[in-house]
């Protein structure tokens, strides 16, 4: 399959948006790209499937290279591996999602599509790219959509979070940019991936980018104390900015810092895992129990992501395979499921017009669709059997639990004790928003999901439970290439 | 020696229309357009290489690429502020004074020695400070051409002051023959720091930036332009020239005051830009952060450092003119210059707004646009010596300056405002070259040849 239709469909759909006449014009035709993006996503998918089964053991399948700025070895250098089909799988579903959610959007209608369909072309062109000066520029291509969506369409302290999100995503870029340059240097003019993953460099040199590559890509996935941006950015976003940045944006920092950061500077891992793992239990921790304080559902769903990307990084800090392919598990399920939650927090949003839990009560009876999402998307979140999440934090405390010493085991059990923490707050909040009486009596008149939000959270919701139920595919996906990550650290 | 004959005969030709009868406005400003257009395409034929008048004048394709930027720029310039040229008296003077100080930038890029290179530097300087007066009726106009005159004189004294110690010391004034003297006594090191001096007040390189933004703020919006694109460019070429080549034996002390200069210049620039009101003010101080990078490009010492620098100029040269001609228009419609009068402008002018967005985020370097490209080989060009520290610093003043460029973006798209910009009717003939300029800072940088292009100039 050729990779350049993951980054042309999304092109094309955007520049098509762009010269749309009307508003009906932009979302019928923002839909229909979505759509060709999921089919391509599944095409990628069976396509992978079917060359693996035929024992094509390459690293990475369907590469391209096309050459870009020659004299400095910077190539379009594409290629997939289990984790970028994965993630890519992720976020075609995010992003029909998102447009779906959307549907009712009247400021500006055109320029929000357009941004929503860049934000989403940044994600794909990252997730394929196997030259780091291509996945920085993807990386980065995201800024501007970020930042223009929170502060145009979003709510609240708009322009602060918009500010703060762009500052802080810079910052991670400046420390990224550093690190790359230094790989760069070391390994004679190369920002290649697979090549650089072959070239021995220094220990000390490792030492010394190392936490600038992971540090970078941390602050994109919320690496405690670098979150800040989370609760801020998710809260003022509009419904479908928060979707992207939750479900798709935290995973290119997840991404880099296994790709990039641990793959290509095993040394440095190894180094500086335990101070990975320390800030990680701590955010998970801390991410739970700010929760705990939280009354807006949108600042509760925001912190409990601090918690829950805590489990990927703390996948990665324990640097065995179970943990490394639990915590790309995490990735997947936590996009799916975060995006969900954000989805029907707008959709509560958009009827009642406060995400105050204390103002809610007993929307079961009159909305039971989005409060039935609502309870599924909570139980996924507390790790209930039969959800992604619990497939997903499982393999992550079995990982974790392979490293034997008394350090790693405090960490874990530190991290498990937080599902404690997260299903008091779930409960808490579907229980004050969906149960008991009704506590303001113009929600009697409350209309159920439209029929686009119905397939949003639907497509969303069959995610959750496919990985939920059966995890196998997605563990076959993902263990190879955890797998030659961890020949890379142990030196094969 | 052709670009400089045709910048001549278009001079002339002025003359003769000034002395003849006369012409009106329109029909001048449309021949100039014409013939500017025309002397930037004749740039990219018949070029040879060779020297002129004793090895005083030479001239290479990369110089003959430098003189097509620096047209460029100024075929652009008279595009965006038609609107300006129309109304002002004295249009043949303007051009007729605009190039010749495009006359003395070209001689001082093909220059090889310090008498030519001292009399073209003049040549590009006094211009611009008449330049810089012609809004007559306005006092700040003329405060900044004499600001202008002041500075320009004072650097032009320092600069002769260098330049005859380093006589003294080597006893020629030809390029090539000082490289051969250099030995590193304290008189040429003292005749270096006065040549470093003198460049460092035309590029308003911290600390002799002061005389920038006032200028910039004074000056009519075609001079602003100007001054931040072409002059700047200019120098920035013929700085590399003389430490790259004459000063190759002494590099080991040009790198460190390089980045000592290139730290402070960013630094500054970027700190003072974060509060400036003025749009022209802070373009101002956002290009002398913009020269920072530069100088980091500058201090790699090859061939790449030559290259990524100038890329760079060619995309700021679009990129800063974008976003002057966007100043421009709205200043010439509404006389509104305050960064806080762009409230709500997306509303009344969405073009106008996207196209400032888009030059301000190349120039902030945020992709998909050319600013990205820009400023990332400059940072590989310095980051070749493995200093890390110095690339961390650079990129760490890559977060300030998008903090005060999204400051207007949020002006312009979030920001609400009871009496916002009207709406603009901008002419056909500004939206062009505003098209053009935007659709060059999207291109350059995915047009990868371009680079690849200037990279085998030699």
């Amino acid at each position: 399959m050729n990779l350049l239709l993951l980054i042309g469909a999304p092109l094309l759909t955007a520049v098509a948006v762009l010269f749309s006449r009307n508003k009906q014009q932009v979302k019928w035709i923002s839909l229909l790209g979505s759509v060709v993006q999921i089919i391509l996503a599944f095409a990628l998918l069976f396509a992978f499937r079917q060359e693996r089964a035929e024992n094509n053991s390459a690293q990475m399948l369907f590469e391209q290279n096309h050459k870009l700025f020659d004299s400095l070895n910077i190539n379009f250098h594409f290629g997939v591996d289990g984790i970028s089909v994965a993630m890519i799988l992720l976020t075609s579903l995010v992003v029909v999602a998102g447009v779906l959610v959307s549907w009712n959007i009247e400021k500006m209608t055109k320029e929000f599509y357009f941004l929503l369909l860049l934000l989403g072309l940044g994600a794909y062109g990252f997730f394929i790219s196997l030259d780091l000066f291509i996945l920085f520029f993807f990386l980065e291509i995201s800024v501007i959509p970020k930042y223009l969506l929170i502060g145009i369409w979003g709510s609240g302290k708009k322009e602060y979070s918009a500010n703060k999100l762009a500052l802080m995503l810079m910052g991670g870029s400046a420390l990224i940019l550093v690190g790359m340059l230094g790989l760069y240097f070391i390994a004679g003019h190369s920002f290649d991936i697979l090549s650089l993953s072959k070239t021995d460099i220094p220990i000390d040199i490792q030492n010394l980018l190392f936490p600038l590559l992971f540090v970078g890509f941390g602050v994109f996935t919320a690496l405690f104390p670098l979150h800040t941006w989370v609760p801020d950015g998710h809260s003022s976003a509009p419904t479908a900015g928060s979707m992207f940045l939750a479900g798709i944006s935290m995973k290119l920092g997840g991404y880099g810092c296994l790709r990039v950061a641990t793959y290509l500077l095993p040394e440095g891992a190894k180094e500086y895992a335990n101070i990975i793992i320390i800030l990680s239990a701590i955010a998970i921790l801390y991410g739970a129990f700010a929760t705990m304080m939280q009354k807006d559902l949108k600042y509760i769903n925001a912190y409990s992501s601090v918690s829950h990307v805590g489990f990927s990084l703390l996948g990665i800090g324990m640097l065995t395979q179970t943990a490394i392919t639990g915590a790309l598990m995490q990735m997947v399920s936590h996009g799916l499921m975060t995006a969900l939650f954000f989805a029907v927090i707008g959709m509560v949003y958009d009827r009642t017009h406060t995400r105050m839990t204390g103002e809610m009560g007993g929307l079961m009876k009159v909305m039971p669709f989005i409060s039935t999402v609502f309870f599924i998307v909570g139980l996924c979140s507390l790790g209930l059997p039969g959800f992604s999440g619990f497939v997903a934090e499982m393999t992550v405390f079995m990982g974790s639990w392979e490293n034997a010493d008394a350090f790693h085991r405090i960490a874990t059990i530190a991290a498990a004790m937080s599902i404690v923490v997260t299903a008091v707050y779930i409960l808490r909040a579907t229980g004050q928003t969906m149960m008991g009486a009704i506590k303001n009596e113009s929600h009697l008149q409350l209309k159920d999901a439209a029929w686009n939000e119905k397939l949003a959270a639907i497509i969303l919701v069959a995610g959750i439970l496919v990985i939920g139920i059966a995890p196998g595919w997605l563990n076959d996906l993902l263990r190879p290439a955890a797998e030659e990550i961890m020949n890379r650290i142990a030196g094969k | 020696m052709k670009s400089e004959l045709l910048v001549t005969a278009i001079i002339f030709l002025l003359l003769f229309i000034k002395i003849g009868k006369g012409m009106k406005n329109e029909l001048l400003l449309s021949l100039m357009q014409v013939l500017l257009l025309l002397n930037f395409i004749a740039g990219f034929f018949f070029n040879k290489t060779g020297n002129l008048f004793g090895d005083m004048f030479y001239t290479t394709p990369l110089i003959a690429f430098q003189k097509n930027i620096l047209s460029l720029a100024v075929y652009f310039i008279s595009l965006l502020c038609s609107d300006w040229f129309k109304k002002t008296g004295h249009l043949p003077e303007f051009f007729m004074l605009m190039l010749s100080a495009l006359l003395g930038m070209f001689l001082m890029i093909s220059s090889s020695n310090l008498l030519i290179f001292y009399l073209s530097l003049e040549l590009a300087t006094i211009p611009v400070a008449a330049m810089a007066n012609f809004d007559l009726e306005k006092k700040r106009s003329s405060e900044g051409a004499m600001k202008m005159i002041l500075s320009s004189a004072f650097s032009s004294g320092i600069l002769l002051f260098g330049i005859s110690l380093l006589y003294g010391s080597t006893g020629t004034i030809s390029f090539p023959e000082i490289t051969g003297q250099l030995d590193g006594s304290s008189m040429q090191i003292l005749a270096f720091i006065f040549l470093v001096t003198a460049f460092a007040f035309k590029l308003s390189i911290v600390p002799f930036h002061l005389w920038t933004a006032d200028v910039y703020e004074g000056s009519p919006m075609a001079v602003t332009s100007f001054l931040s694109v072409v002059s700047k460019g200019s120098v920035a070429f013929i700085f590399i020239t003389v430490l790259y080549k004459m000063f190759q034996p002494m590099q080991d002390m040009w790198y460190t005051l390089l980045v000592i200069l290139a730290i402070a210049t960013m630094v500054i620039g970027n700190l003072f830009a974060l509060r400036q009101q003025n749009i022209k003010r802070f373009l101002a101080f956002s290009s002398i952060a913009q020269v920072g990078f530069i100088l980091v490009g500058i201090s790699s010492n090859d061939y790449m450092g030559i290259a990524a620098v100038v890329y760079f100029v060619l995309i700021y040269v679009f990129s800063n003119l974008a976003a002057f001609g966007v100043a421009a228009v709205i200043a010439e419609h509404t006389s509104k210059e305050n960064i806080d009068n762009y409230k709500g402008l997306y509303k009344t002018n969405p073009f106008l707004s996207w196209i400032l967005a888009i030059a301000l985020f190349s120039l902030a370097g945020v992709p998909p646009t050319a600013g990205f490209f820009g400023k990332l080989f400059l940072l590989t060009a310095g980051g070749a010596k493995a200093a890390y520290w110095f690339i961390l610093v650079a990129a760490l003043n890559m977060i300030i300056s998008l903090y005060y460029y999204l400051r207007v973006v949020r002006a312009m798209f979030m920001d609400k405002n009871d009496s916002p910009v009207e709406p603009i009717k901008v002419s056909p003939i500004v939206k062009l070259a505003l098209v053009i300029c935007g659709a060059g800072i999207i291109m350059i940088g995915l047009l990868s040849w371009i680079f690849e292009y200037i990279k085998t100039l030699r």
